[in-house]
């Protein structure tokens, strides 16, 4: 995608630099003149937004980890040493608590901006496959993270979760005790699941490396789902997208701000107020928000290993999306059926939520129609989106004509934009 | 096989293939312990047996005590609550077996074998007392939470054992499981009677 290089070393000290270590030429490549289809909107930034976030976990991960301590007798209490002794360490852990939630939101709408745009297509398949490696990685990570404050919710979801796998025939059991490191969630869980929680964002770095690399191979995508022909297609990455990215992450961060100093704990369950009891069960174990759909996925099976096996195709369903969209257009602005399927998942998904942030049997609102069987449509619909809908539409779909360029589908009505916006 | 033109191997061939396998081999070993320490340390296994004086424990009460970080019930049943889990047959229940660890693993699942069975060789053993305690683990079969105990006075679920509040399990007064979607009956531990009022767990 980028072309010869331009940078062009000034000083005696860039030169020699240039020739050993060219650091500043890669910078200058891949961030300032990076060729960027010139025609990215607003849900494109999100990338950079993601990027922002896992800075922020790490950076006030690693402070946290200075106050707090693995043990299921202490660390209860060292999380109120946090809160009201540490100095800003209320702020510190808010930033950390809510900086996971903003992380999924901001993960979800750059994945469903994948899926309208099209751009898991090829050549972007590897792209999207270390995308949905990364979040697998962000769902596991946010799991372990939340076992840490040891309340109520923190044992009974690594109790619930880490019990999935005994539904596994033969192995299940061992691998569970494995997991624990004892015949419960205690003392040694909660050890080593801090020590996989402070491993696994490094992790994510690297990764994110290679889905940046995997991006820089083909260049951006964009929202007509149409290659870059020509350099009238793109303009450098900076100063245009460093200074939109830089917008959008400032409005995404009062939304953040919000949360964090007006409503810090609205998304977290009051039960992990509560430190962890082994015998007591709260009345209802309910995951953190991002995770609502796939647990109404697990609860709409009642047979418990089918109903694990689903959780975990839910997910891994979306490694196979490039091959299961056989359409040849990428963008769902010109593929007028899918684009109604696709709205109705984004739909789709919003009910799974629901329905699982509910009890199992709760009706709909006021009506006697139980969730329980909405949950069921839901994850019907869920699995049918992907593995029948994408190919089937793709192939049956008779898309609308395709702009011949960016430059021209953006520039033809120019004057028209500047007339709307004055 | 007939037309491919292989040369014989080598020397450099036999100590190329050698050198990975031991090299595989090596790796794997010395893997090994990194997974392996994640396993129930000693001092974790070295706890995993309780005694429990049963003699404050009244009838219709269920007491839970902590046995291997997890809950264990200890139940002392009414005369009617025998009565209604031995009025079951074994067909209707949604799994046939004991699930009882002093049994073999394929006892079908009566009343009588969710007890231990008193060949402990205790020479004043009253088996028919016994038929009162019911221990189980206070584990939900299907993810691990802990059922809340119905009693007489305060009945939960429809089979006057436990309701699992999390996803709506339901187990009878000899722990079985009536209503899914636990899989499994609640597990009886390894436990024997020391004397009429003392059992040891594990």
């Amino acid at each position: 995608m980028s072309g010869p290089s331009t940078y062009q070393p000034k000083t005696g000290v860039t030169r020699w630099l240039d020739s050993r270590l060219p650091i500043i030429r890669f910078t200058h490549d891949h961030v300032l003149t990076f060729p960027t289809p010139r025609n990215l909107n607003v849900w494109y930034t999100f990338g950079g937004i993601l990027a922002f976030f896992l800075g922020l976990q790490i950076a006030t991960g690693i402070v946290l980890a200075m106050h707090y301590t693995p043990d299921a007798e202490r660390a209860f209490d060292s999380i109120e040493h946090i809160m009201r002794d540490v100095n800003s360490g209320w702020l510190i852990r808010y930033l950390h608590s809510n900086g996971a939630s903003m992380f999924f939101l901001a993960v979800y709408i750059h994945m469903f901006r994948g899926l309208y745009y099209g751009s898991y297509k090829a050549p972007r398949e590897l792209l999207w496959i270390l995308g949905v490696l990364l979040y697998t990685l962000m769902i596991l990570t946010a799991f372990l993270g939340y076992t840490l404050p040891w309340g109520q919710m923190s044992f009974w979801a690594a109790t619930v979760i880490t019990s999935l796998f005994s539904a596994l025939p033969g192995i299940g059991e061992p691998i569970v005790q494995w997991l624990w490191g004892g015949f419960g969630v205690d003392s040694p869980t909660l050890n080593r699941f801090f020590s996989l929680h402070y491993l696994l964002p490094f992790v994510l770095v690297g990764l994110v490396v290679l889905h940046i690399w995997a991006l820089h191979v083909p260049g951006n995508n964009n929202p007509l789902g149409i290659d870059v022909k020509s350099p009238r297609d793109t303009v450098p990455f900076h100063p245009y997208y460093t200074v939109k990215d830089f917008f959008y992450l400032t409005c995404f961060l009062i939304l953040f701000a919000y949360f964090v100093f007006f409503a810090p704990e609205a998304l977290s369950s009051p039960e992990n107020s509560e430190h962890a009891n082994p015998i007591v069960t709260p009345p209802e174990i309910v995951p953190e928000w991002y995770f609502l759909p796939f647990y109404t996925v697990l609860r709409s099976i009642p047979d418990k290993l089918t109903g694990v096996i689903a959780l975990f195709a839910a997910l891994g369903t979306l490694f196979f999306v490039p091959w299961l969209d056989l359409s040849k257009v990428r963008s769902a602005r010109f593929r007028p059926v899918y684009k109604q399927f696709f709205w109705i998942f984004v739909a789709d998904c919003l009910i799974l939520g629901y329905v699982g942030a509910n009890p199992v049997d709760a009706t709909l609102l006021n009506t006697s129609i139980p969730l329980v069987w909405i949950g069921r449509i839901a994850t019907l619909y869920y699995f049918a989106f992907f593995l029948v809908i994408m190919p089937l539409v793709g192939k049956l779909e008779r898309p609308n004509p395709l702009p011949d360029s960016i430059a021209n589908s953006v520039l033809s009505n120019a004057p028209h934009r500047t007339e709307s916006a004055t | 096989m007939d037309h491919t033109e292989t040369a014989d191997p080598t020397r450099r061939d036999f100590l190329f293939i050698a050198t990975g396998a031991m090299g595989t081999v090596g790796a794997a070993a010395a893997l090994w312990p990194l997974i392996d320490q994640m396993n129930p340390a000693a001092d974790v296994l070295a706890l995993a047996s309780i005694e429990i004086d049963l003699a404050p424990i009244q009838p219709g009460q269920s007491v839970t005590f902590t046995w291997r970080s997890h809950p264990l019930f200890v139940r002392r049943r009414t005369p009617a609550e025998i009565e209604a889990a031995r009025a079951v047959p074994v067909e209707e229940l949604l799994d046939p077996l004991a699930r009882n660890a002093n049994l073999p693993e394929n006892a079908p699942a009566t009343d009588e074998n969710r007890l231990t069975p008193n060949a402990d060789g205790q020479p004043n053993a009253q088996p028919e007392r016994r038929t009162e305690w019911l221990v189980v683990q206070g584990i939900c079969t299907h993810l691990g939470c802990t059922p809340e105990a119905s009693t007489p006075q305060a009945r939960k679920g429809d089979y006057g054992g436990w309701l699992c509040a999390c996803h709506g399990s339901q187990y009878d007064t000899a722990g079985r499981v009536r209503v899914g979607p636990a899989p499994r009956n609640l597990d009886v531990p390894p436990y024997a009677f020391l004397s009429d009022t003392r059992i040891r767990v594990g």
